[in-house]
């Protein structure tokens, strides 16, 4: 069963003044997440994956107009006072990037970094205790000999095991909301492996909620609960990872699942067409410039998500394509 | 049969790592490419797959001849290239060609797609219409004939990996090595490159080496895959006995680690868990390179190097304890 609701976005709207006009990176993006639970967030380059977790962690430069309402548990994020964003970032929701060289900072030994993100939550934490602590989340991220490796330096690290430091660091305060930017897109496969398990660990014994982003749609079928497939800037497909793999119903996703190369076929079917420009949106359906079900209601407004059966669907005509694909 | 189109045998790249402290200089090699042996036929696409610093781009590139190779020869089209006079190296590039991996990057962002395409007849000193030219070519790679007037910037990622391709293609080559030709375009766009490369191949007749590390596109394009650890082939052959029959433990290993886009078969299969990071290539482990990875190392594997050998399967590998 779901556990208590940690986070909850509500019609999260992100626009960036450019110096070509406003570009609308998020329109209007629900998500919530449970204690414990593994949430994939998948969709390509300009979604606005990572802009709406950015603008829930509050990170964004200040010429991003951000609308809506993120509750991190029970705390609004949008707004806050920058004291109350200090405590939320780093205690109750972290996050991971890509790239873990850059996440470190590589003048100081890892075991410091650790310990001054404990400090910086918990003031009256030891210097000794907190060096205890650092060695023992080195240990609990699967770095052999952590006593010793707390003492060096980030350039002495590996990629598979930098970004295991920089977990190491994200839950060093229990946070109820680890969120992973493509955690594992910068590291060979064996060791991507690695870093799955190190996050499933720490989401199984730790009971933290983890925010999955990513483009590869592989790695959400093996370690996600629930997913969310994101389009220019909107939801367009949420639901348990089963049902959205089994049967999908947007096509967007029906499409995107379609295009990955499987065993016994000779073409692959790629999406026609490319991503809209979010500079000038679509009024419509932010996908309908590239579907092949495209009718004229699907230009006219931007179809809000619905109940769909066991998923949630922002396409208006589901069920036809559904019933459609059943019979072909 | 007939002789292969590329025969490359015991290929040897080291690069040199230069240091100098103040007190005294070091020089340490990088042995990138350890002995490395294939053939790639006419018409046929040999996969060239491992993580990052198994030595398959450097391959492609020592293939290419745009890096001077340590020792071993490579032969295309029956003549060995290497200590041939410059003006006889020209003609045989034209034959061969790449495909870089960052389609913003290969591009000059000042030419016109056009004169970019058309660099490669300009350089070879190709008579004729070269607009003609460079029409046809956008078309071929699914561009329209007046997208030859525009800059880099107006085109999207998958566009611009096309007008790559259609450069590669100006002097009808007979080899084109593709590096990672896919690996930074959304996969919604993925699949219509890859396609586009088959079609192209079904028409045109030419090789391709295809360099990845996404081994289900590897699957789908190659004909034969080689798999690479640290500056070694330590699997060559059919992809159907690579895929399905795996005997080398690092490509078992490999292959176990993808994830499939399927919860229910994701749940129920068993991994191969790797422990730790491929090792430097400044200094490989004695015997077989893998077996500081290995769940099946032995003190043999240390002290003797397992050399390719045939399985039963139809693929070669070089391990003490195959699959």
């Amino acid at each position: 069963m779901m556990g208590e609701l940690v986070l909850s976005i509500r019609d999260l709207r992100v626009t960036f003044e450019t110096p070509l006009g406003q570009l609308e990176a998020v329109r209007g993006v629900d998500i919530d997440v449970h204690e414990g639970e593994m949430i994939g967030v998948v969709g390509e380059s300009g979604s606005g994956k990572s802009v709406t977790f950015l603008a829930a962690m509050g990170l964004l430069p200040h010429q991003a107009k951000v609308s809506g309402s993120v509750m991190l548990n029970g705390q609004e994020m949008l707004g806050a006072s920058n004291k109350v964003l200090r405590n939320m970032r780093g205690g109750v929701m972290s996050m991971i990037f890509q790239d873990p060289l850059s996440a470190l900072n590589p003048v100081h030994r890892i075991g410091d970094q650790i310990v001054e993100m404990l400090k910086a939550h918990q003031p009256k934490m030891s210097n000794k205790d907190a060096a205890k602590r650092a060695v023992e989340l080195l240990d609990v991220v699967g770095i052999p000999q952590a006593a010793e490796r707390a003492h060096q330096y980030p350039h002495e690290f590996s990629g598979g095991m930098r970004q295991r430091v920089v977990i190491a660091i994200a839950i060093a305060n229990n946070p109820k909301v680890l969120i992973a930017d493509e955690p594992t897109t910068a590291l060979d496969v064996t060791v991507q492996a690695q870093i799955l398990e190190v996050i499933e660990r720490v989401q199984k014994s730790f009971g933290t909620a983890v925010v999955l982003i990513t483009h590869d749609l592989g790695v959400i079928a093996r370690v996600a609960d629930r997913v969310n497939v994101m389009y220019a800037g909107c939801n367009v497909e949420k639901g348990g990872v089963d049902s959205l793999f089994d049967h999908p119903s947007h096509p967007y996703t029906r499409g995107l699942l379609a295009s990955l190369p499987h065993e016994g076929i000779n073409r692959l079917t790629p999406i026609t067409g490319f991503p809209p420009n979010m500079l000038t949106p679509p009024t419509g359906c932010g996908f309908a410039p590239r579907c092949s079900h495209v009718t004229d209601a699907c230009l006219a407004t931007l179809p809000p998500i619905r109940t769909f059966g066991d998923l949630e669907t922002a396409c208006i005509r589901a069920e036809e394509i559904v019933v459609k694909a059943g019979l072909s | 049969m007939n002789q292969p189109l590329l025969q490359v045998e015991n290929l040897v790249k080291n690069f040199e790592l230069r240091a100098n402290s103040g007190i005294r200089k070091t020089t340490r090699l990088v042995q990138a490419v350890s002995d490395v042996s294939f053939s790639v036929d006419k018409g046929q696409t040999l996969g060239i797959v491992g993580e990052s610093g198994s030595g398959k781009t450097t391959v492609g590139r020592c293939v290419l001849q745009l890096l001077d190779i340590t020792s071993g020869t490579i032969s295309f089209e029956g003549k060995t290239l290497g200590g041939l006079s410059f003006e006889e190296m020209r003609q045989i590039r034209r034959k061969m060609q790449i495909v870089f991996q960052d389609p913003f990057a290969s591009l000059d962002p000042k030419m016109t797609v056009g004169s970019s395409i058309a660099e490669p007849l300009v350089v070879q000193g190709v008579a004729g219409n070269h607009e003609d030219k460079v029409a046809s070519l956008l078309e071929l790679v699914g561009l329209a004939a007046d997208h030859a007037k525009r800059f880099p910037h107006e085109f999207s990622g998958g566009q611009r990996q096309r007008v790559g391709i259609a450069r590669a293609l100006a002097l009808d080559p007979a080899l084109i090595v593709l590096d990672e030709p896919v690996s930074a375009l959304d996969v919604s766009i993925q699949a219509g490159v890859v396609n586009l490369f088959g079609d192209l191949q079904k028409r045109l007749g030419m090789s391709y080496v295809f360099i990845a590390h996404d081994l289900s596109v590897v699957r789908h394009i190659a004909d034969r895959v080689a798999v690479m650890y640290l500056g070694k082939i330590v699997e060559i052959g059919d992809k159907k006995s690579i895929y399905e029959h795996p005997t080398h433990p690092y490509t078992k290993a490999l292959l176990s680690a993808v994830p499939v886009p399927n919860p229910t078969i994701e749940r129920s299969r068993s991994r191969i868990m790797l422990e730790g990071d491929v090792p430097s290539p400044v200094n490989p482990p004695t015997g077989c390179r893998f077996r500081t990875r290995c769940w099946k190392a032995t003190e043999l594997c240390a002290s003797i190097e397992p050399q390719l050998v045939v399985r039963p399967t139809g693929q070669l590998s070089a391990c003490h304890f195959p699959e």
